[in-house]
């Protein structure tokens, strides 16, 4: 920042003044060019829903964006997911609102933690969000990088039940393998199985186990000490609000004289958007209005770049491996992801060591003829 | 003899006409009632289902006592077991002079690792071992005037409320166990679900248990007469049973009721339109209590029996450190 550092603040003011007017440069308005250019180009964000069946979770997406991404799902029975593996399912969706475009995926992992056995169920959850990575660190690396699309997952919502009495050993060890490639954002599922103090305390619970295992879920950032006084108060009740109690809904039920989002029950309505009934709208405030854009920068400026120093170090350290062991041939990262070249490259590679190990021989018999 | 004793008792129903007398064989039944009342009932139960779903509360609410448990100590936070244990717990409760021996048998850790594959057979172990018990003090030469029973009367499988359909281990758990026990499914947490979503689940679990085979209590095959089939078949109708649990009271309407107090409402445990604990309740207390009993010594107890002598092709019992236990 150089000595223009005094017109942050400056808008742009027609006075008489012109000798202020000649100081005036004019970048103040990149905020507003900036928001002009990626309104017309349109955001895009991946989310990804992850817990057992029977959590809510596509009833909590519709509810979120006001979708019906589910319509045409077939559930299975229980003798028909005997065999099934974890499987990765996603929707994509586009949503306009006051012009502005949301390309939305979602990411769905049906079969997780079903089956009896459930070791290592998360491996094909972590096997996708790595090969995201790796598609766009190769497109990166490539040449043309006009068209580069971003299917990294940008948050993950982790659902946990609320039945149990904090973090059961399939949840920690979920979150273990995911929290440094994906923002998981841990919810509690079905929240108005329990009342307010059973609330409290699953929280207090959940809170704790996470700190003691060292999960790192996703952390709000900190407020600018230059923001307004209720912003900061906001955040803060943000933060003491995690997990988040949710409940969703797709039906729309009579409340107070209004129509809401709700579930009817035999002694009582349970209204999505109260805020004393559940933690929905800090959810969706959080995840849309308020840090959605934060999601995105974490996930390319912590999780991504984590990724690709590995993968970089690891290129590198094989490579090094590889001049160590003589090679004839040696064996350079490929710059497309396609598994059947790679196959056919590492076939010719082969035969090529096999003919020059052959030619070494011949030359050395020749070479006894001779003497 | 026989005939005229027939129609001496006859004679009494119909109004009081004595042909020949009363004889008074009706005060059996009142004999056989001080008698039990004396020497009190002895019922087994066991609970299984994972972790967090209300096991413990609910059989409080059965019973109307901090009977499980978890009430005597308060281990609210403790660990999550890495195999399944079997911890049993003993009260006697007693009710218009009627005295019960109540076993509360839990299966902490069913359900809650990772890796949940045959975490059944510490249980049917537990069952069969049971058994073995009681087979052993049948057979020997003096036995005791009254076999301590030991064995489970009924298991109540708590089915978690997803809201879709049976979970695999369900399905394994309750196929396996049925020929040895009676199961009474009942889905937990029910106040999670909505009438139409409560009415939809239990639809399909019933489906999924009858395509499996499974047949939870009141098996149909034990039905002993048409007034039985009747009945049980209206409970078979309604169940696995949607309940809610709690030990707390609150104020509804100038009454005090056991419920669960949210920010919606309350849950009433006790109110039909609410949830179906009071149907369990009546069903398994109130009405089948002595039905769970015989079923438990007539048919698994016997059919465990059965399989032992053929086995080993005589009525010497073996030690129970034989691990050449049948599979049932």
């Amino acid at each position: 920042m150089t000595s223009n550092i005094r017109y942050k603040s400056r808008i742009p003011v027609k006075t008489e003044d012109s000798m202020e007017e000649k100081q005036y440069v004019g970048f103040a308005t990149l905020p507003n060019q900036v928001h002009r250019k990626s309104v017309k180009k349109g955001f895009d964000f991946t989310l990804m829903v992850a817990g057992e069946s029977g959590m809510g979770k596509s009833t909590l997406v519709n509810s979120l964006f006001l979708t019906d991404l589910y319509k045409d799902r077939k559930l299975l029975n229980a003798e028909e997911r005997i065999n099934q593996t974890v499987e990765i399912i996603k929707h994509t969706v586009d949503i306009e609102e006051k012009g502005v475009k949301l390309k939305l995926t979602i990411v769905d992992t049906p079969g997780f933690g079903d089956a009896v056995n459930n070791n290592e169920c998360w491996k094909p959850i972590t096997d996708y969000i790595d090969q995201q990575f790796e598609q766009y660190f190769r497109d990166e690396s490539g040449l043309n990088r006009k068209n580069i699309q971003d299917n990294r997952v940008h948050c993950c919502l982790y659902f946990i039940p609320p039945f149990g009495h904090g973090l059961r050993p399939v949840d920690v060890e979920f979150m273990k393998a995911l929290h440094e490639k994906v923002n998981i954002i841990p919810l509690i599922a079905k929240a108005d199985c329990l009342t307010p103090n059973e609330i409290k305390k699953l929280k207090d619970r959940v809170r704790e186990e996470i700190d003691k295992f060292g999960i790192k879920v996703y952390q709000f950032p900190e407020c600018d000490s230059d923001e307004d006084e209720e912003f900061k108060q906001l955040d803060k009740e943000l933060k003491e609000c995690t997990p988040f109690a949710v409940i969703g809904s797709n039906t729309v039920v009579e409340a107070r004289g209004q129509r809401v989002r709700g579930r009817l029950y035999p002694w009582g309505i349970v209204e999505v958007e109260n805020q004393s009934h559940c933690d929905f709208v800090k959810l969706r405030n959080m995840l849309i209005r308020s840090h959605m854009h934060d999601l995105k920068d974490v996930t390319c400026d912590v999780h991504y770049e984590n990724y690709r120093a590995q993968c970089i170090q690891e290129m590198t350290s094989k490579l090094a491996q590889d001049n160590r062991m003589e090679s004839p041939i040696p064996i350079l990262p490929l710059s497309t992801p396609d598994v059947d070249t790679e196959k056919l490259i590492k076939m010719k590679d082969e035969e090529l060591k096999r003919m020059q190990e052959m030619l070494n021989k011949m030359q050395q018999q020749m070479h006894d003829k001779d003497q | 003899m026989f005939f005229v004793i027939f129609l001496s008792t006859r004679g009494v129903f119909s109004g009081g006409s004595t042909l020949l007398g009363y004889i008074g064989i009706d005060t059996i039944i009142e004999q056989m009632r001080k008698k039990t009342m004396k020497t009190g009932f002895d019922f087994n139960i066991m609970v299984v289902g994972p972790s967090g779903l209300g096991k413990s509360t609910l059989v409080n609410t059965l019973f109307k006592s901090q009977v499980s448990r978890k009430s005597a100590g308060w281990a609210r936070d403790e660990k999550i077991p890495k195999t399944v244990e079997i911890k049993s717990v003993s009260h006697v409760i007693e009710e218009g002079g009627v005295k019960m021996k109540l076993t509360i048998v839990d299966t902490p850790g069913f359900g809650d690792q990772i890796n949940n594959d045959n975490c059944w057979e510490p249980i049917s172990k537990y069952i069969n071992e049971q058994f073995e018990k009681f087979l052993k003090e049948e057979v020997n030469i003096t036995r005791k005037k009254r076999i301590p029973d030991t064995r489970v009367h009924c298991c109540l499988y708590f089915i978690p409320p997803t809201g879709h359909c049976l979970r695999q281990l369900d399905v394994e758990f309750m196929r396996r166990l049925s020929h040895s026990v009676n199961i009474i499914p009942v889905i937990a947490k029910s106040d999670t679900m909505t009438i139409e979503e409560r009415q939809e689940f239990k639809q399909r679990v019933r489906k999924e248990l009858e395509n499996n085979g499974i047949e939870f209590y009141p098996q149909k095959e034990f039905d002993d007469d048409m007034e039985d089939k009747s009945d049980n078949d209206k409970i078979r109708e309604t169940m696995p049973f949607a309940v809610v649990g709690s030990d707390k009271e609150h104020q509804v309407n100038g009454k005090r009721v056991l419920g669960r107090k949210t920010a919606w409402g309350i849950i009433e445990v006790e109110n039909p339109n609410h949830c179906e604990f009071a149907q369990l309740r009546d069903f398994l207390i109130r009405s089948h209590l002595q039905d769970l009993k015989e079923v438990t010594h007539n048919i698994h107890y016997e059919t465990y029996r059965a399989k032992r002598l053929n086995d080993n092709g005589g009525l010497h019992p073996i030690s129970s450190n034989d691990t050449q236990e049948s599979n049932l």
